[in-house]
């Protein structure tokens, strides 16, 4: 238990910054398809060595950083715009991995890999998501300032500098990265949940860019440590519910987020002089 | 000996095979302040494009024997910024500090206070920290000329910059470019205005695909050659041959 709660918010430290920057740049959807995309890749690991922790993990890795690469190489060299490229990239991806899965597994092994299990992280894995939490909030860092030019002007970063490509594939990677870590705690389904729910809801409470990414790891966080509570107690499955919590908080952020929440739409209150 | 900025090598520019600036010749001196005409389709906007190297010439080449890639400042004609990013102004200002502080490089107060009188300069002061997505159109092109300023480039490419924005800010904006063209910077600027280019703009180029003029504006915006650009076709021959004229 006390292993699942440093694991979550490891998770919830890194995601939801990412999440906050997925939408920025319209890509929320994005980080779904690249979920299902490490799933050929976990899987293939899972078939070589079992439920271990290094195979599953470097395969998965791979899967999702040669989906991100190759979506990003048809979009630039054929008419195929980059969300329908990675559309079929996924797809094919999804559909590899479930049959890899089946060569093999049983349908609880199937359940393990798309909704994982928070509860049974050992050690290895821990160290596995604070390294993860590490490396992504000191990459986001560094990649801070390319990262937001490109988001709002990327004609401007073209025009200054050649960093726009890569820029993009680093933060493509740093969500791979996540998403691998996030699934053997979460699954492969839900691990994009953490990074996108704290996210959207962030975005209701605040229009300061700093503040929307304290606020998006503080729910990931808090959504984490209720979930797992509430799991425990009701003996449910803890990946679904800590999604489950971060949506509840994304619902009342829908209602009264004071950056554009529906009651902040229905009274925006009385106009002002100038 | 005359200073080059620019210098055209017979150099055609288009999209897909079809020519969009055909055989193009000529120089541009440094600290000249050049305004480029023409119809709708002339080429003017991907001859911006073949400077600043974001486009690769078919044929020919453009060269630029005193500027470096990173002292040209670019407006496209539609800026393709995305309003609803929660960033303000002052930031957006302070992304013309790149050729400075780089990716990563540090801002120092004195970069600060640089941006802040870019600002004023441009007549936005008490913006600096509203959301760019509470900007009119007119204000929002303000901000990006003030970004311009920072950028202090050698070389200023303008694509229509003065479309649908009010008589006070065109003014204000020319203000500023003329201010350029003092401290001998070379500035390029398309506009479909030619009253504006006769009054403001010494040097012209007319163009329609192929260069119709270039020289002294009063002496390329003559009756004779404006419709001699009008009768440019704009639309591209589908069946057309490949170009045979020598290179």
């Amino acid at each position: 238990m006390r292993r699942a709660l440093a694991g979550t918010i490891a998770l919830a430290i890194a995601g939801p910054p990412l999440g906050v920057f997925l939408i920025l740049r319209r890509m929320s959807l994005t980080g779904d398809a690249m979920s299902h995309a490490i799933l050929p890749g976990a899987a293939l690991g899972y078939l070589t060595a079992g439920l271990s922790l290094g195979p599953m993990t470097i395969g998965g890795l791979a899967a999702g950083l040669i989906v991100a690469a190759g979506s990003g190489i048809v979009a630039r060299a054929t008419i195929l715009r980059e969300d329908a490229s990675l559309a079929a990239f996924y797809l094919i991806s999804l559909a590899l991995g479930v049959t890899i899965v089946s060569l093999r597994g049983s349908n609880i092994d199937l359940l393990h890999v798309l909704f994982g299990s928070v509860l049974a992280l050992d050690d290895a894995t821990l160290i596995l998501l604070a390294m993860i939490a590490s490396v992504t909030l000191a990459a986001l860092a560094f990649l801070y300032r390319p990262l937001v030019v490109e988001t709002v002007d990327s004609g401007f970063l073209a025009s200054v500098s050649r960093s726009g490509g890569s820029v993009q594939i680093a933060f493509l990677a740093l969500v791979v990265l996540n998403l691998v870590g996030g699934f053997q705690a979460l699954g492969t389904l839900l691990a994009v949940g953490m990074m996108m729910l704290p996210a959207a809801s962030a975005m209701l409470m605040t229009d300061d860019m700093t503040l929307m990414i304290l606020a998006a790891a503080a729910q990931g966080m808090l959504a984490g440590y209720a979930g797992l509570v509430i799991s425990f107690h009701a003996g449910l499955p803890s990946g679904p519910l800590i999604i489950l919590v971060a949506g509840v908080f994304y619902l009342f952020a829908l209602i009264v987020g004071p950056a554009g929440g529906f009651l902040r739409r229905l009274r925006p209150g009385r106009h002002l002089e100038a | 000996m005359i200073d080059i900025a620019i210098r055209f090598n017979d150099v055609t520019l288009g999209y897909d095979r079809h020519p969009a600036v055909h055989h193009l010749n000529g120089e541009v001196e440094t600290g000249a302040l050049l305004a480029i005409c023409g119809p709708n389709g002339a080429g003017k906007s991907t001859l911006l494009k073949g400077i600043t190297g974001t486009l690769t010439p078919l044929e020919g080449s453009i060269a630029l024997p005193r500027v470096k890639p990173r002292d040209i400042a670019y407006l496209p004609q539609a800026a393709d910024i995305d309003k609803t990013f929660p960033i303000d102004v002052f930031d957006v200002v302070a992304m013309g500090l790149w050729k400075r502080c780089g990716a990563f490089g540090r801002i120092s107060r004195r970069d600060n206070g640089e941006v802040l009188e870019a600002i004023a300069a441009i007549g936005l002061d008490g913006f600096e920290r509203r959301p760019i997505g509470t900007l009119s159109g007119g204000q929002l092109q303000r901000m990006l000329f003030a970004r311009l300023l920072i950028q202090n480039a050698d070389l200023i490419l303008l694509d229509e910059p003065f479309t649908a924005i009010d008589s006070k800010t065109v003014a204000d904006l020319l203000t500023l470019v003329a201010h350029w063209h003092k401290e001998r910077r070379t500035v390029l600027v398309v506009s479909h205005d030619l009253d504006l280019v006769r009054q403001y703009f010494p040097q012209t180029l007319l163009l329609a695909r192929e260069a119709i003029a270039k020289g002294k504006t009063d002496a390329v915006l003559t009756q004779e050659n404006l419709l001699k650009a009008r009768s440019m076709i704009e639309a591209f021959d589908q069946q057309a041959q490949a170009c045979t004229r020598a290179a």
